[in-house]
């Protein structure tokens, strides 16, 4: 990567796990105004895809799941879709409710994760605190259900391995209903406060034309008008018999991403309360035989957008070639078209906008490149973002 | 469009295409030579309006393919282009990535991976191998397995 001896740049990295990996990004700045950024990967490439050659079919969903944490129940089931297509499986009908719960549990803990660390972002800590409670409950619920709180392991070739059983349906109702008071609550605060509305509404904005260039995938691309969502377009698991809505926006700022995540919580709240009622009884694992030769792709619905696999079977017990795309990967190069023209205080939680993951954003630091001096760090960054939240609250 | 609109535009192709193969309502599977991939390739994402998704690239047994992958949301389709490169000695195909800058990371990875030069790329650089991994090496090809 090259850097730009005249302009300062801002690194932020290399450690920033966006798409729970490593990135680095280098904003070039012209006085408080963004005016470049450069995005270097894969500082901790795993290899998952050349891993999944050596495992045999049945080995690759947990080594799937473990690619994001997050995400650990839409990337097993993207490459078992993949699979089952392969070798024309039909799951059993429960197996496939259970599916489509136990990935909207993961939609609605992923999204309050996102509302609450953008709420720390720009200062908002009660929005953090507050989302953060909220989750909580939902992880509890995932670890009855299957025994994890995240890297759940559930999805298998030709069904699940664990069912709902019975006992745990009056709880998961009675938290269900808690949940979607307060993210309730939550979603008309959040919409209601004119100071978020001053924050966010016309920053990093993605535009229509610029997200179907960019390929964008999920809510990055509903909230710039771009109205589509795998589950409802080539319908999986049992979201073409529930009753639901896409959720889009026109404005492709940080606010329609913010009212794409809120509302899409309480989607999924009510596609899990339909699933729970019309789940029928019987076996959820339908026996598999060999995978014969061919090759199948397989898409899911991740919280952060469409997530790809595609997997080839020469008729041996392992796949050929494995491919998993996640929707970071598009996502993110999408900054090119976002950050550009922001402020610097804005860049942070247009950055955020996407849904990454911060746990290490601490190595961010703005320099000189002339000097190499440091100029700031994350907490300086930190301060810049909240001190305009604070401006505009003071200007109201 | 429905199903039917979307075969005959697909079918608009077929004098670039060496075989058209849909087995399932939802899925296609194009294959060409790679020299035509660039056109096929334009034409989904500009004409049919198709969505870009990802590409894979395979080592055959007798050349190197790339599955450019490409959703077709309106009707839930996948739509598989397959380019095959037949010079296994110096590989490379047109890049899609001047008129879709989706494909420009993907592009940069199977150049890392897979050693496949793409011609007309706005920037082929090293994106998911460490600076220090030497040149010439590429870890998904068949050779550097055994």
């Amino acid at each position: 990567m090259k850097i730009s001896m005249r302009k300062p740049v801002i690194p932020v990295g290399p450690v920033h796990p966006l798409q729970e990996e490593m990135e680095y990004f280098q904003l070039t700045i012209d006085g408080e105004i963004v005016t470049d950024i450069d995005v270097n990967i894969a500082y901790n490439h795993r290899g998952i895809e050349e891993i999944s050659e050596t495992l045999q079919f049945d080995q690759v969903p947990f080594l799937v799941s473990r690619i994001c944490g997050i995400c650990s129940a839409s990337h097993p089931l993207a490459y078992v879709q993949a699979v089952e297509e392969i070798a024309n499986i039909t799951p059993p009908e429960r197996a496939l409710y259970v599916r489509t719960i136990i990935n909207e549990l993961e939609r609605i803990h992923s999204h309050i994760l996102w509302a609450g660390l953008a709420g720390h972002f720009i200062g908002y800590e009660t929005v953090f605190m507050w989302a953060w409670k909220y989750r909580e409950p939902v992880l509890d619920l995932l670890e009855e259900i299957t025994g994890n709180r995240n890297n759940y392991g559930n999805v298998k070739i030709g069904g699940c391995r664990e069912d709902i059983k019975p006992d745990i349906i009056p709880k998961l109702l009675k938290e269900l209903d808690l949940l979607e008071k307060k993210m309730d609550m939550l979603t008309k605060a959040v919409l209601d406060d004119p100071i978020l509305h001053a924050r966010l509404k016309g920053v990093g904005i993605l535009t229509k034309e610029d997200a179907i260039k960019y390929a964008v995938a999920g809510p990055t691309a509903r909230a710039s008008g771009v109205p589509i969502d795998v589950r409802r377009d080539d319908p999986y698991a049992m979201y073409g018999a529930l009753d639901w809505n896409v959720i889009t926006q026109e404005e492709g700022d940080v606010f329609a991403k913010t009212v794409v995540r809120l509302l899409e919580t309480l989607e999924a709240i009510k596609i899990i309360r339909q699933a729970l009622k019309k789940m029928p009884d019987g076996p959820v694992m339908t026996e598999v035989k060999d995978i014969p030769p061919g090759e199948g792709c397989g898409h899911v619905e991740a919280p952060r957008g469409e997530t790809f696999h595609y997997v080839r079977s020469d008729g041996g017990n392992r796949p050929v070639r494995h491919k998993a795309r996640a929707p970071s990967y598009v996502n993110v190069p999408s900054f090119k078209a976002s950050c550009i023209g922001e402020e610097v205080s804005d860049a942070m939680i247009t950055l955020a906008a996407v849904d990454p993951c911060y746990s290490c954003t601490e190595r961010m630091a703005v320099l000189d490149s002339q000097t190499n001096a440091l100029i700031c760090g994350f907490e300086e960054l930190l301060r810049l973002s909240r001190e305009k939240t604070e401006r505009i609250r003071k200007g109201i | 469009m429905n199903d039917q609109e979307l075969r005959d535009e697909i079918e608009k192709m077929s004098n670039k295409l060496i075989a058209i193969e849909q087995p399932l309502r939802n899925r296609y599977f194009l294959s060409c030579e790679s020299q035509n991939a660039h056109d096929v390739c334009r034409f989904l994402f500009e004409d049919v309006r198709a969505r870009f998704v990802i590409a894979t690239a395979i080592d055959s047994d007798d050349c190197y393919e790339i599955l450019y992958h490409f959703a077709y949301d309106e009707l839930g389709t996948i739509i598989h282009i397959k380019a095959h490169i037949r010079d296994r000695e110096n590989p490379s195909i047109e890049s899609i990535a001047p008129f879709l800058p989706g494909a420009e990371w993907i592009e940069r990875e199977i150049h890392d991976v897979m050693g496949i030069v793409f011609v007309n790329h706005p920037r082929l650089e090293r994106l998911i191998l460490a600076d220090d991994w030497p040149d010439g090496v590429y870890p998904l090809r068949k050779e550097a397995k055994r």
